[in-house]
């Protein structure tokens, strides 16, 4: 999944750190006798596993969203998903029951792995968000135990750090940065009370994106779930804000989203539309409504509206918003149905951050494909039609009309996306 | 050497429409279906999104987005003693370039054919005589299913489609707007009509006031968002008016990739082999049955697909070319009127008026591709045929299509200048003071109107060509002027001061003059089995696991646009299949 990219990236740093701290042990991080539940004697290989058990573990590993990042053209959890850092690349690991994968792990190995980072060649990279799922409950852990030992082995031996360069290599390092921000606990309330927070922390992972992140990566809990910058992403804020966050929505639309996509005002694209795809539209109406009301009840930032933008500075926007951008969102920032996203009362629009605009201008983008919505529509790039500064004109535009208010765009970031990107310059017209 | 692939339950040939609709009953019925496509892969959102410029000389000029000639030309000849030779530009037959076929380019006319169009032999013996139905001539022939039996077939696609239009007829009871003519309904169209523009406004106006029955066309092209019974959304047209020869790029015309695709690539049992050409059938050692398709796919290979079941879903043409080729059934022959295959090709019989007004504004630069006003008082048995030296009739209608300013260059009103000052004058003037009345004729099929293999001429495969024979019945020519005159009274009444009439039909028929390109028969449909080469489920007689979809196997044309028909038939088909055939696999009908 593209968004751990840049926590992949981060990691590496927290290596550095990490390293100098060599020698150091977290001896709590390292504690392991949460695992004590779990069998210790037979393999995932040999493991035979009860078929009801196994049912729910699909569920929760559709809750955990597995398969985005180790489902990748090699055969289903074979791994191979590439995970490009400034210090390297790391490729997740197959995770099917084959020799090359975990079939040698016992249930114990796997409790330490999943919940506590601990895997079978050394510690994990908190690109495995272990982070969150350590929060899952015991019966959750043996039911998804079971459904992976019912997975297709696939042969793929993997060395996930091969491409990582010294010393950000070496596992151990990652002791320091568990011993710095990882706390060894489960889940602090009642799972069954207490579902849609369980969810979101848990196999969700939802702030692993949706949590600014400080300099070592690590997410930041007094901003949590108040909007994350993924590089070519950004996650926006999905707490009680009415503003940014999703405050104003209903639980119903906020299901709805979840659930296929789109509520008929955002749609899901980017790393949001695999979270939908892979994950999200698996889980129960009764799941993502105790999701949706628990992110209502999440505290938020305090951000609030500015006064617009002056209508008369929005005059160049709104004639190439009509010209190129109207046929699909709308004469007045509607949307088209379920298939192109409103810019009228769409929150994540108004973000500080216009990473997920600039770069559908620039790149283009795929709305979620999604059983119920399939259609999985494409917003075009304008990379070709449009400069910096005219992009910056419509987006000021769509965020400063019909009710939206937000600052404005500045245009050195749209400028960045293009060379970030790689999109093409603006066609140049023959003199 | 022929490599084979894995045997699935069912081949495809041809993802157009038809085989989209199929395909779709049929993995959601659990069957495994391999779709075979000489076509590259094609969608809305990697081809023809909305920042590319509709480009009208790419587009509609250049046919950007249909096969190319040299795949798809066929010899042509209007009568038995001339010899025929090749077309060697695109004229009737545009078939589209990519998966989704000619669905893809379509204007989007969303109709069903009248009740009439069915049982044209049936219904013209009872109510005018046998002698008018056997004029020497035409070679009248019923489909073998009414339109009461196909009407849950055409909710069925316009459901799909999402059709906007708004119904004359519903349950029997007339509405009160829309088209009185129109066959029963069970229900309204799923999304309103689209709004009427201008030139609409003066056919209405000026028909209404004739005592004649003015609607709005029912269009695949979308009044406002939709999502259909497969889930899939579409968008509201935004009148741009690039439709027809254009692919939509804001999801409001109805098509394969738009309204099926996104569905069908997402599932397991559903494979579509691109850029590889069908050429014939295997049939099995009795001859009752076929074993698959063979194709040659982009290297030049010859590969099998072996199938249990096999549609033939492409190009009418194509359809009728690869069960002559692949020697399944009795090639029709015109001398004696016995064999199936190549029987009945008919076209339609076209003519109308083109008009100018002095001080109007037309604006043809909004519009879309199905968009129009017709009148249905003089279209197939609506008016009473015993005095007149014809049957059938046409569909008499306006259009607010587009205003394409390379083709409406050459729209001028007659004795304009054609260069210099003065054109640009006049250009600028009549642009937007231009419409036109097009009578969208019926065909009646003859005795000598069929395709064969061509004795002389093969393809880049070394396949024969197909070859057309064929010109307008006598009646549908006599149709053609009636109706011309017809609109000609509309076009006065309308108030223009030009009218110039025209009538593709007072000459001979040839393919390289686009009047329409609804060709259609060559494997006709039909409850005789003499006279039909297959069933009213569109089965092979001669092999029951055969299936030839489309419109080649009309065995009358109609004076409406065959789109809805063709979806119809294929749901029905698609039906029939997996509810009945591959329970017990055998003729689904008697004969």
């Amino acid at each position: 999944m593209a968004n751990w990219k840049a926590i992949g990236g981060s990691v590496a740093v927290v290596a550095a750190v990490a390293a100098a701290g060599a020698g150091w042990w977290a001896y709590d991080t390292l504690e392991t006798s949460r695992s004590d539940v779990a069998d210790d004697r037979v393999t995932l290989a040999d493991f035979k596993a009860d078929p009801e058990a196994v049912a729910r573990g699909e569920y929760v590993m559709r809750t955990g969203d597995c398969a985005a990042c180790h489902t990748k053209g090699m055969g289903d959890f074979a791994g191979g998903y590439e995970i490009a850092t400034p210090f390297g690349v790391l490729v997740s690991s197959n995770i099917t029951p084959d020799a090359t994968g975990i079939g040698a792990m016992t249930e114990r190995d796997f409790f330490n792995a999943l919940r506590q980072g601990i895997g079978q060649h050394g510690l994990l990279y908190p690109a495995m968000p272990y982070t969150a799922y350590k929060n899952l409950t015991d019966g959750d852990m043996h039911d998804l135990w079971a459904y992976m030992s019912t997975v297709p082995p696939v042969r793929n031996d993997i060395d996930e750090t091969a491409g990582m360069r010294f010393p950000f290599n070496i596992r151990l390092a990652m002791a320091g940065w568990d011993m710095l921000f990882f706390e060894n606990t489960g889940f602090d309330g009642d799972p069954v009370a207490d579902r849609g927070r369980y969810i979101v922390d848990g196999g969700g992972h939802c702030s692993a994106c949706h949590s600014p992140r400080n300099l070592l990566s690590a997410e930041v809990s007094s901003k949590y779930l108040q909007g994350g910058s993924l590089g070519t992403s950004y996650a926006p804020e999905i707490t009680s804000n009415e503003y940014l966050g999703v405050g104003g929505q209903s639980v119903e639309s906020i299901a709805q989203y979840l659930r296929t996509g789109t509520d008929g005002v955002a749609v899901a694209a980017g790393p949001m539309a695999e979270a939908v795809e892979h994950s999200l539209q698996y889980l129960s109406d009764e799941d993502l409504t105790a999701m949706a009301t628990y992110l209502k009840s999440v505290p938020g930032s305090d951000a609030v509206a500015p006064p617009p933008l002056a209508a008369d500075s929005l005059k160049q926007g709104a004639l190439e918003y009509e010209i190129s951008c109207s046929a699909c969102h709308g004469p007045r920032g509607e949307g088209m149905g379920l298939l192109a996203p409103a810019f009228a009362g769409n929150a994540a629009m108004l973000a500080p951050d216009i990473t997920n605009l600039s770069h559908a201008l620039m790149v283009g983008g795929r709305a979620s494909s999604t059983h119920e919505n399939p259609t999985g529509a494409g917003m075009p790039s304008f990379a070709w039609k449009y400069t910096d500064a005219q992009m910056a004109e419509i987006l000021d535009y769509v965020r400063n009309s019909w009710g939206n208010a937000a600052p404005p765009v500045k245009v050195e970031d749209i400028a960045k996306m293009r060379a970030d990107s790689g999109a093409r310059d603006k066609l140049s017209i023959p003199q | 050497m022929t490599t084979k692939r894995q045997k699935a339950d069912v081949v495809i040939v041809g993802l157009g429409w038809s085989g989209a609709l199929m395909a779709e009953e049929l993995t959601r019925a659990g069957l495994n279906v391999v779709a075979i496509d000489r076509g590259a892969w094609t969608d809305t959102s990697t081809h023809t999104p909305p920042s590319v410029d509709p480009d009208e000389l790419r587009w509609s000029q250049r046919k950007e987005l249909l096969s190319p000639p040299r795949d798809n030309t066929a010899t042509f000849r209007n009568t038995l003693d001339q010899t025929a030779i090749p077309t060697r530009n695109w004229g009737v037959f545009e078939l589209g370039g990519g998966v989704g076929g000619a669905g893809f380019h379509w204007a989007g006319m969303g109709w069903r054919f009248s009740p009439w169009d069915f049982e044209v032999r049936k219904q013209t013996i009872e109510r005018y005589g046998l002698a008018k139905a056997e004029d020497g001539e035409l070679q009248l022939q019923d489909w073998g299913v009414t339109y009461d039996e196909l009407e849950p077939f055409y909710d069925r696609w316009e459901r799909i489609a999402g059709v906007s239009g708004r119904a004359g007829v519903i349950k029997g009871e007339k509405t009160g707007v829309g088209n009185p003519f129109e066959g029963s309904r069970s229900r309204d169209y799923p999304t309103p009509a689209l709004k009427t523009l201008r030139a609409m406004e003066l056919f209405n106006d000026a028909t209404n006031r004739m005592g004649l029955n003015p609607f709005t066309i029912p269009t695949a092209n979308l009044s406002e968002p939709y999502v259909n019974p497969l889930g899939v959304s579409m968008g509201a047209c935004s009148y741009c008016g690039f439709c027809l020869y254009f692919g939509c790029g804001n999801f409001s015309k109805s098509s394969p990739q738009a309204c099926i695709f996104p569905v069908l690539m997402r599932r397991p049992n559903f494979t579509v082999l691109t850029k590889s050409c069908v050429t014939r059938l295997t049939k099995a050692n009795d001859g009752k049955t076929v074993t698959g398709a063979v194709y040659v796919d982009e290297q030049g290979n010859e590969v099998e697909q072996p199938a249990d079941i096999v549609i033939l879903t492409a190009f009418m043409m194509d359809n009728t070319r690869i069960l002559l080729h692949s020697g399944i059934s009795k090639p029709y022959d015109p001398r004696d009127q016995t064999g199936v295959v190549g029987r009945n090709f008919t076209f339609q019989t076209v003519s109308g008026t083109d008009m100018w007004f002095e001080d109007d504004n037309i604006n043809p630069f909004i519009g879309a591709g199905a968009l129009g006003s017709q009148i249905d008082d003089y279209n197939g048995d609506n008016f009473d045929h015993s005095d007149l030296d014809f049957i059938g009739g046409a569909g008499i209608l306006t259009l607010s299509r587009d205003g394409l300013p390379i083709a409406k260059a050459n729209a001028l009103p007659p004795g304009t200048q054609r260069w210099g000052s003065e054109f640009k004058k006049s250009y600028a003037k009549y642009y937007r003071n231009y419409a036109t009345i097009f009578n969208q004729g019926c065909s009646m099929p003859t005795k000598t109107g069929y395709m064969d293999l061509d004795p002389n001429f093969k393809d880049k495969f070394g396949v024969p060509l197909l070859r057309l024979t064929y010109d307008y019945a006598q009646s549908d020519r006599n149709m053609a002027k009636f109706t011309m005159d017809r609109s000609l009274e509309i076009a006065r009444e309308m108030g223009a001061s030009h009218v110039n009439g025209f009538n593709f039909a007072d000459k001979p028929f040839t393919t390289a003059i686009v009047a329409s390109d609804h060709v259609i028969g060559g494997v006709p449909m039909g409850a005789d089995r003499p006279t039909s080469a297959v069933n009213p489920y569109l089965q092979s007689w001669d092999c029951h696991n055969l299936f030839v979809v489309g419109a080649s196997a009309f065995p009358t044309n109609a004076g409406y646009n065959p789109t809805g028909t063709v979806g119809a038939l294929a749901i029905r088909t698609a039906r029939a299949i997996a509810d009945t055939y591959v329970k017990n696999p055998g003729a689904l009908v008697e004969g």
